[in-house]
């Protein structure tokens, strides 16, 4: 029951926008879907796809034309019920990575994938290095304290010796 | 030792330096397209001459060609226009993509600026665009003789592009095709 309500209520504003879009010269009209399920599908879509015009926009906050069309195509294709994965394949073959937010991992995205984590080893290392060297430092430093009482007990002996 | 390294962080900067400038000349723009090696898409969709009869990609299939997309709504297609038009002159085969742009407006464009194309291809709704991976226009793919797409490129034809990318390569693919 309240599925249904929530449909309801979907459609309304659906159509609430179409009533409302009419006015306006740059009308949105809205894209309608048989099922909830595909209308997540198509928002998560037009969400991690990226416009191939602009330059950090995705389709779904751009204004461009092709942004426009490539909405159309997606709301064809998930209408279509096509798999996800014939979706990312219909817009890298035409658009290749550049359309996809999350990089795949391949040759040229490599350096930005494996990047950071060269940069943290590097980090990691420096702190390693800094680290023991101090450590060997303040040990050095200890034995010389050391080495000096004895030493000083040592001179001071002489000295003792010497006056004698 | 100690000595070299107090140069380490000149070295870091030198080297961030370095790596930062050489992006300066990098353009952000730049889409490398998917369908260099591929045919030609298919397609059925009439000319701005001809608008009762449907063409196909085989219409545009012979010779090493220049499909250029543009549109009235284009500015800086104006821009390209007339070396276009001269490119045309000199026999070079170019088929224009008129690209979402209204017949009539594209009619009246090519009245008022000259026609250079052998046809101008219809793709009111951008589909056909979509197929080539068009993000704009202008654009223009060089097209060999067995009608597979060899180069796309972004912006405006000029001297310089035609002289040193694109003439190289319609003249490489005649002469693939010919032997």
């Amino acid at each position: 029951m309240e599925r249904i309500l929530k449909l309801v209520l979907f459609l309304g504003v659906l159509f609430s926008g179409t009533v409302l879009g009419q006015d306006g010269a740059n009308a949105i009209t809205p894209l309608k879907f048989e099922t909830v399920a595909q209308q997540e599908r198509y928002r998560h879509f037009s969400k991690v796809l990226r416009c191939p015009l602009c330059q950090n926009q995705n389709l779904n906050g751009s204004n461009s034309g092709v942004a426009g069309d490539l909405r159309r195509e997606l709301h064809r294709l998930i209408s279509e019920n096509k798999t996800d994965d014939e979706v990312i394949e219909f817009m890298r073959s035409r658009y290749g990575d550049f359309i996809l937010y999350d990089p795949p991992l391949n040759a040229s995205t490599s350096a930005l994938w494996f990047g950071p984590l060269v940069f943290l080893l590097i980090g990691l290392l420096t702190i390693v290095f800094m680290v023991r060297r101090q450590r060997t430092a303040a040990a050095v430093a200890i034995l010389s304290e050391a080495d000096k009482s004895s030493l000083q007990s040592e001179l001071s002996l002489q000295k003792v010796d010497g006056k004698e | 030792m100690s000595r070299l390294k107090l140069f380490a962080p000149l070295l870091v900067f030198a080297l961030l330096a370095g790596l930062l400038y050489s992006s300066l000349g990098n353009d952000p723009e730049f889409l490398p397209s998917q369908l260099v090696g591929k045919p030609l898409p298919k397609f059925s969709l009439p000319t701005l001459e001809q608008p009762d009869r449907l063409i196909g990609p085989s219409a545009l299939i012979g010779a090493p060609a220049l499909l250029n997309v543009w549109a009235s709504w284009c500015y800086t297609c104006r821009i390209e226009h007339p070396f276009l038009t001269r490119l045309s002159a000199e026999g070079v085969p170019l088929y224009g993509l008129n690209y979402k742009n209204d017949a009539a407006e594209a009619r009246d464009w090519l009245q008022e600026f000259g026609n250079p194309y052998r046809f101008s291809v219809q793709d009111l709704d951008g589909r056909l665009g979509i197929d080539l991976g068009v993000a704009g226009a202008p654009e223009t793919f060089v097209v060999n003789s067995e009608g597979t797409i060899i180069h796309r490129h972004i912006g405006i034809v000029n001297e310089k592009v035609w002289s040193e990318t694109l003439r190289p390569l319609m003249l490489g693919s005649a002469e693939a095709g010919g032997n």
